[in-house]
Formats: C-alpha cells, structure tokens, sequence
C-alpha cells in the first residue's frame, strides 16, 4: 500500500515540473531517434555507395541551393546533416549509457565494499578518488587516450571509464557508511546473516539512491566528454559517427559562411545535454528530503 | 594542524611518485625510444650505442630512478621533433596559458558570485529565472562549442574580435605577456570568455546555493533587525560565509581548468602548452608529454594541498586525527 502512494506521488510531482517532463521528451525522442537510425534517417551517411560528392557542402533545404533531401544540407563530403546527426547520436548514447552502466556498477561495488570494510581498502579507493578528482575526468580520459595506442568506440569507454568509476565509488561509500549505522543492519547481523547476503540484500538496495542522481548527472558530462575527445581527434576514429567530430569537421568552413554544419550537431548536443540535466534537476530535488519542494 | 599538513605533503609525494611511474611507463613503452632517438635508418651498431648512452639496457629499477633523478633536476629529455629540451620547450609556453587561465577564472568568479547573489535574493523574479536558464545551459554546453559559437558570432559574422592566436605580446624580464598591448586584449577575450563558461555556471549555481541556505540563517536575520544597510548584510554577512566553499570548490577544480585549458587553446589556437600538448600527442612526442603530465601533476597536487590547508585555517570546525 505504502509502496503504491510513494510511487504516484513521485509520478504527480514528475508531471507537475514542466522542465522535468520537457527534459524526459528530448530523451525519449533522441533515444528512440538512435535506436531506428537506420529506419527513419534520409541516407546511411557511412554507407559510400549512397553518399554522392556531387552535394557536398549543399545548404539547409529551405535556403538558396538547397536539396531534397537533404533536409538540414550536407557536409564536405556530401553526407548529409540530418542522418550523420541521428548516427552520431546512437555514438553518444552508447558511450553514455556504457561507460554509466560499466563506471557506474564497478564504482558502486568499489564503493559499497570501501564503506563496508574500511581499513586498507577504504584508504587506498579513497585516495584515488581524490587523486581522481584532483585531476578531473576530462583530463584523465584525455591524457588516457593520449596513452592508448588504437582507438575505438571501445577504448573511449574504456578511458572514460577508468577516469569516471571514482565518482560513483565516492557517493556510494558515503551511502553506505549511513546505512550501516541504521537498525535493521545490526538485526540482520544479529540473526546471523552472511557478509555477502548482508551486503547485497541490505546494504545495497538501501544505500543506492544517491546514486542514482549521480547516475542522471553523470550521463550528460559523459556524453559531453565523449564530443569533446572526438572533437579534439582523439576520441572515436574518423569512421564512426559523432556529433564533437561533426562540429570538428564544420569549423574549417565557418569561415565560408557554412554555419550549418556545425550548428545543427551543436543544437543537438546541447539539447540532448539540457535534457539530462533537467531530468537530473528534478530527480536531485526528489530524493533530497533536506530540500523543501515548491517554496512559492 | 602540523602533523595534518605534512600528511597532506606526503600523500602528494606518494601521488607524484605514481604518476612518474606511469609517466616512466609511458616514456619506456608506448613507442620504441631507442628507434626513436636513433632514427629509423640506424645500424646496428648506432642502436647499440643509444642504448648504452641513455641508459637503457640498464635494469628496470635503475632506469626509472635515473628517470626520477633526471626529473628531479628538471631533466625531462629533449623532444623527438624539435631537439629542444622539452622542460624548454613547455616553459616557453608557460606565460599564454597563465595568462588565458587567470583572466577566465577572474571573470568567473567575479561575474559567477555576482550573478549567484542577484539570483538567491528574488529566486522567482522573471530576470533570475533568464540567468539561470542561462546557467543551464552554461553546464550543459561543451566547452568547444562555446569556443566556436564564440568565433562563429563575434569573429566572423560581427568580425568585432580577433578568432585567434595571441596577438602582439611584450617581453618582460623572462615574461612574455600578451596583457600590455590593446591587440593583445583583444586576443584574450573571446578564448577567456570560453574558458570561464562553464566554471561560471558553476560559480554561480553554488553561490545561489550557498546563499539561499545563508539568508534563512539566525544571525542574518539579526542583521537585518539591527537595521543595516542591504548591501552589507548581503556582502558582508551573508556572502563571507558562502565564499568559502566556493572558493575551495573552485581550487578544487584546477585540474578541470588545465583540461579545459587545452580544449579552449586548441580552438583559438592560442600558442599555451595544452595546444603543444595536442600537438605532441598527435607527433607522439613522448619527452613532451611526459613533461607535461609531470608539471600538471604538481601543479594540481600543489594547488589541492594549499586548498586544503588554507579551507582548515578557515573553517576551525573542522577536525584532523
């Protein structure tokens, strides 16, 4: 019963927080854009035997010189806008959603075996984390894959991974030092339950929501990361699409007048961006109890 | 307070010795050194005697304490492009990138805690929902694309403002500043406007914050009471006590500043060490790099150090054991 209300409650208060509801539509959108790319987007823009030079550098549609359908224009190559965007979405949603599933669950282990245990390990997840943090994911996954000889989709997972883990390794500790302290884990250690049912049966369940929020939060600044390597060319390689290295090939042409090339993928970068954080916005208020909703 | 401090010391110690080490992995295994330095059309015997030159048929542990000794002494080898020491080579570039860096953490501190303050006094009022919006968007939009937007908008359309490079620069003493000359200005603001965007918004979302937990506060209210004048209730009373987790956030996040740093140079081509560094990876010049990393690390570790003890001085509330 209890369970029930506490749900519609949080529904009604989604649907009453417009920028919460605006921000989860983008998402949806964006995400089911990447999920049918090849079923809605105009052309295969990594197909060579459709893409034809012959269009290359061609404007939005409804401007002078443009073509259908080459609904948002073409790139220098003649790929057109509008697909390489839906194509460079599912990159940044996989690096997204991979690096919060991977980071994210081995920093919550990390983090819920730091906080359960102390001691060395506790010290030594602790000391990282700063170290981590000293130096700032960014610059850790660049200098990383600075470091890592091939590049792929795989090894920018991978490098955001290993610079991002400590984030989710972080809250949770701290999570689970205030669970530990509450009564029902000292009656479950009373009754005799084992370290590995006492860990993922109580402690887990009951110390994760934090995580969450950082879960929403850390969505977007990976997504965020990811155009950023790709733009500097030491992310994703040339034959894989993204929206940073899209902007990285437009800005050659700004010079030329050619703003669509780069801010068709900028806009949509930016929206997939503000939509996480909108979405994060409001999960944040949601789960802090500390923070009183609506002051109006 | 003593003892804290020279723990503090020692972690960092034991961070830069890890970071060497990595650094001396790097240097002695992404890439052949010896086909390096010897060049691709060596003999033999001219690979046999770089080798013994530079120490690297020599046992593991001896190499990296060479590696340690040699950096100790600001000996970092010298760049496989460009034959100059690469601790010169990185020095030089030195002034641009402080330069870039302080203006930007300047304008957003100080427009970052401005605005956070307007925004806590009227959180409903039409404007502040702009700024924060705005703020948003701030968080929500990637450095690079700020950058190009910026040259998009005030280089090319409006053509107000110089996309880039440094522009005229003087030489003071071993300073080389670009901060003297109008044309040099004009050089800086766009690449620091860059830079600062998203510090800025965080600046100001946690001065907002900071300040809407202070306003409720007993002893704000008090000053209110007694009468004084808004200006200093809010400056004085209120915003002392936010400063200082601003401050120490921001400190904190030097290391994000230096990534920055090379986003934002490699845009405006800003001559900095993060477009060398850039530059180096894409020529895999490993004594640069390296060097890089090494001053970064001390640097960062130095500042977080300092952040710490100074945020101790401050808060006493605070308890080392």
């Amino acid at each position: 019963m209890t369970k029930r209300r506490i749900k519609s409650k949080t529904l009604s208060s989604f649907l009453y927080d417009p920028p919460a509801v605006i921000g989860s539509l983008i998402l949806l959108i964006f995400f089911f854009a990447a999920l049918l790319a090849p079923w809605i987007s105009p052309q295969n823009p990594y197909d060579l035997g459709k893409v034809n030079l012959d269009f290359f550098l061609t404007p939005p549609v409804w401007m002078e010189g443009g073509h259908f359908p080459f609904l948002l224009g073409t790139d220098d190559q003649g790929r057109c806008i509008l697909s390489t965007i839906i194509y460079g979405l599912r990159t940044s949603l996989i690096v997204g959603f991979g690096v919060v599933l991977i980071a994210g669950t081995f920093g919550v282990l990390m983090g819920l075996l730091a906080g359960y245990y102390g001691k060395v390990l506790d010290a030594v997840v602790m000391r990282l984390a700063d170290t981590f943090f000293a130096f700032s994911t960014t610059l850790m996954a660049f200098l990383l894959m600075g470091i890592f000889n091939q590049r792929g989709l795989l090894t920018v997972i991978l490098a955001i991974c290993l610079a991002d883990w400590v984030r989710y390794a972080r809250t949770m500790r701290g999570s689970v030092l205030e669970v530990k302290e509450e009564t029902y884990i000292t009656a479950a250690k009373a009754t005799g339950a084992k370290d590995f049912r006492l860990l993922l049966k109580h402690l887990l369940p009951n110390a994760l929501p934090p995580i969450l929020v950082v879960v929403a939060v850390d969505l977007g600044v990976v997504i965020m990361l990811e155009a950023t390597l790709s733009f500097l060319g030491v992310g994703v390689p040339v034959t894989e699409p993204s929206l940073g290295m899209m902007i990285s090939n437009g800005k050659d042409y700004i010079y030329a007048g050619m703003w669509w090339m780069i801010v068709f993928p900028g806009a949509t970068l930016v929206m997939l961006v503000v939509g996480i954080n909108l979405f994060a916005d409001w999960l944040r208020e949601e789960l802090n109890p500390r923070l009183e909703r609506k002051e109006s | 307070m003593a003892s804290y401090i020279i723990r503090r010391i020692l972690q960092g110690i034991i961070v830069l010795l890890a970071v060497s080490m990595i650094c001396f992995i790097i240097f002695r295994y992404m890439g052949d050194p010896v086909l390096t330095l010897a060049g691709k059309y060596a003999t033999f015997e001219q690979i046999q005697e770089v080798r013994e030159s530079f120490g690297l048929d020599k046992p593991m542990l001896e190499q990296y304490l060479r590696f340690v000794w040699n950096a100790l002494h600001g000996n970092f080898g010298v760049s496989y492009v460009s034959r100059v020491p690469a601790l010169d080579l990185i020095l030089e570039r030195l002034p641009a990138t402080v330069e870039l860096a302080t203006t930007a953490i300047g304008i957003a501190f100080i427009l970052g805690t401005f605005l956070g303050v307007i925004v806590s006094l009227k959180p409903f009022a039409i404007r502040n929902k702009v700024i924060m919006a705005g703020s948003l968007g701030g968080i929500s939009m990637p450095t690079f694309l700020t950058g190009i937007l910026l040259i998009m908008i005030f280089g090319v359309y409006l053509g107000v403002l110089p996309p880039y490079g440094r522009g005229e620069t003087v030489q003071v003493g071993f300073w080389r500043t670009g901060l003297l000359t109008l044309d040099g200005i004009r050089h800086i603001i766009l690449p620091a406007l860059t830079l600062a965007g998203f510090q800025l918004a965080v600046i100001l979302r946690l001065t907002r914050a900071g300040m809407r937990e202070v306003l409720t506060q007993e002893y704000i209210k008090t000053a209110w009471a007694k009468g004084l004048p808004p200006k200093k209730v809010i400056f004085k009373h209120a915003l002392r006590n936010v400063l200082i987790p601003v401050i120490t956030i921001t400190g904190l996040q030097f290391g994000e500043l230096i990534a920055f740093s090379i986003v934002t140079e490699t845009i405006f081509q800003w001559p900095g060490m993060g477009n060398l560094l850039l530059t180096s990876m894409f020529e895999s010049d490993q004594p640069v790099i390296v060097t890089y990393i090494m001053l970064a690390a001390l640097v960062i570790i130095s500042i977080n150090i300092l952040v710490d003890i100074i945020y101790a001085f401050l808060n006493p509330k605070i308890r080392y054991d």
